[in-house]
């Protein structure tokens, strides 16, 4: 597998917090990686430090040489004081032909709108704006943070829908933030939950093999962090010998797939002692 | 025409080429505070130049300059909000300046000129100034129009697409420094941001597209000046509040006629 974009051991700590502890992640060719979380997890920092935005405390970010990366931020607040078209907003800095926006308008479905005002589109249409230009220039990877946090449900499973037939369709890779894991998990390819460090991963119909995960996800992310059950193998300073009676299947750490154990050194997820279920802890890890 | 009438026109034109584009990020980026900042510590920059008898507009560049760096080093630290430190740094810039300026010796000195403008009084160095620094400030925008553009659109998609916004956003800084050092002689101090304002502002709407509105911006700058000069030679009236006026009313006609267009 040719690695693409890798953050390596990254720890960011800002303001005497801890906001990313040691983690590692590696996104190969035609990797479809989603990761979840609480908010306050540091997953968009994590992102913006594989973006390069931000140089981590401690660890490296591995960018393979020439890589082109596509960029979907969570939403563009068009501002009214700065007159724009789709069109021209699509080619700020870029050099795209006619033929090749009218394909990625078309991949998009944004053709109606390309001579329109950026102000005056909703927000599902910026988003697929945001998409195309992030397409215009073939990217080998697209990185999308939280790109359907704004929009209502239908506009949720559109876009989705939207990002996996790329996915299939370019042969692309893609690294994306979600809070959606209920609506993501038929396209993505593997999932990796993240609070501060990375808490497990793996494929989703493993994950979701657990139905209390499926129900709860969407609504309560911390709810789900209390029913289902995490693994943390490194040492909380405090007594992990606590009941686990409700322990589930755990789907992500009991196979022999080292292709996708691969994804998160240092966090191997072995240890059923300190398999956790309550959120004081998770919040004390903080 | 008189030379000091051509002097003027010519100056007034320059200044009105190159505040019209550099205007629209002050609009579109919400700089206005900024600009109204960085002329107010202009008049340390005169004093500092009179005083030590360097060029002023010298003086007021390496002031601005200091000002503008000092500003993204306290803004770092996001300690207090920027309009606050802009008021701090703002009025400190002011009030050292007209301390310092009651040192001078200077009888002839006409701080009513500084503050205003006295487009009557330029001479052909300022008018170097204004053509050089015009040309750097057109030929800067003109090489990171679009790197600038997208940064003001959204400042990550710039960012992972490789614009380094810090510099980009000192750039726009120091653009700004130029302009205001420029200007005090067309508009003086107090009126320079409405240089930079309002013919942007006149310009936005007419036009759909960033490069029309610099290119519209620069010319109801112009056409400001043009009116406010005429305006000023023939009624006797202070040539910087004239320029002001005029750029004033053209703004008070279109949106009138934008209003009226949107309604019908």
């Amino acid at each position: 597998m040719t690695e693409l974009l890798a953050a390596r051991h990254v720890s960011v700590y800002r303001d005497g917090k801890t906001i990313l502890e040691d983690v590692s992640l590696s996104i190969g060719e035609q990797d479809f990686i989603t990761i979840i979380g609480p908010n306050g997890a540091g997953k968009s920092m994590l992102l913006k430090c594989m973006m390069g935005f931000y140089a981590p405390s401690e660890g490296t970010v591995f960018r393979r040489d020439g890589l082109k990366v596509g960029y979907v931020p969570q939403r563009l607040i068009a501002d009214h004081t700065v007159p724009i078209r789709v069109r021209r907003f699509l080619t700020l800095r870029k050099k795209a032909s006619a033929v090749d926006i009218e394909r990625v308008a078309g991949e998009t479905a944004i053709q109606d709108y390309l001579d329109q005002s950026l102000h005056v589109l909703s927000g599902g249409e910026l988003q697929r704006v945001l998409l195309a230009r992030a397409l215009l220039d073939d990217p080998d990877l697209l990185v999308l943070d939280e790109p359907a946090q704004n929009l209502d449900v239908t506009g949720q499973l559109a876009f989705y829908k939207l990002i996996e037939r790329i996915y299939a369709e370019r042969n692309i890779s893609i690294l994306m933030v979600s809070h959606d894991l209920h609506l993501v998990m038929s396209s993505t390819r593997e999932v990796v939950c993240l609070y501060h460090h990375i808490c497990c991963s793996g494929e989703p119909h493993l994950v979701t093999r657990d139905p209390e995960f499926i129900g709860l996800f969407g609504q309560d992310m911390a709810r789900l962090m209390a029913v289902y059950n995490h693994s943390h193998d490194h040492e909380h300073g405090h007594d992990h010998g606590h009941d686990h009676s409700q322990e589930h299947d755990h789907p992500h750490h009991d196979g022999g797939d080292s292709n996708h154990a691969s994804h998160h050194y240092g966090h191997s997820h072995r240890d059923p002692s300190h398999v956790g279920r309550d959120r004081q802890k998770e919040q004390q890890d903080g | 025409m008189d030379d000091f009438l051509i002097r003027a026109v010519a100056a007034g034109v320059g200044v009105a080429l190159i505040a019209g584009p550099l205007g629209c990020f002050v609009v579109w980026r919400r700089m206005a505070y900024f600009g109204d900042s960085l002329a107010h510590s202009a008049l340390l920059g005169i004093a500092l130049g009179l005083l030590y008898g360097i060029n002023i507009n010298l003086g007021t560049v390496i002031v601005c300059t200091v000002f503008a760096l000092l500003l993204v080093w306290l803004q770092q630290r996001r300690v207090l909000a920027t309009d606050t430190l802009l008021g701090i740094l703002a009025h400190a810039a002011l009030s050292i300046g007209m301390v310092a300026i009651s040192f001078l010796n200077n009888v002839s000195f006409d701080l009513y000129s500084y503050l205003f403008g006295d487009i009557l009084t330029v001479r052909m160095i300022d008018l170097y100034w204004i053509f050089g620094g015009g040309a750097i400030v057109i030929g800067l925008l003109i090489v990171n129009w679009s790197a600038l553009t997208l940064m003001t659109i959204h400042e990550d998609l710039a960012r992972a697409e490789g614009v380094n916004t810090v510099w980009a956003n000192i750039l726009l800084m120091l653009l700004m420094t130029i302009v205001v050092a420029v200007s005090i002689r067309i508009v003086g101090i107090l009126l320079i941001t409405s240089m930079l304002i309002i013919p942007a502002a006149t310009a936005r709407q007419l036009v759909s597209s960033p490069e029309s509105m610099a290119v519209c911006a620069a010319l109801f700058g112009v056409i400001a000046v043009m009116l406010g000069i005429s305006g000023s030679v023939e009624l006797d009236t202070p040539s910087g509040p004239s320029i002001v006026t005029a750029a004033a009313v053209l703004f008070a006609i279109f949106s009138f006629l934008a209003a009226f267009r949107r309604r019908a």
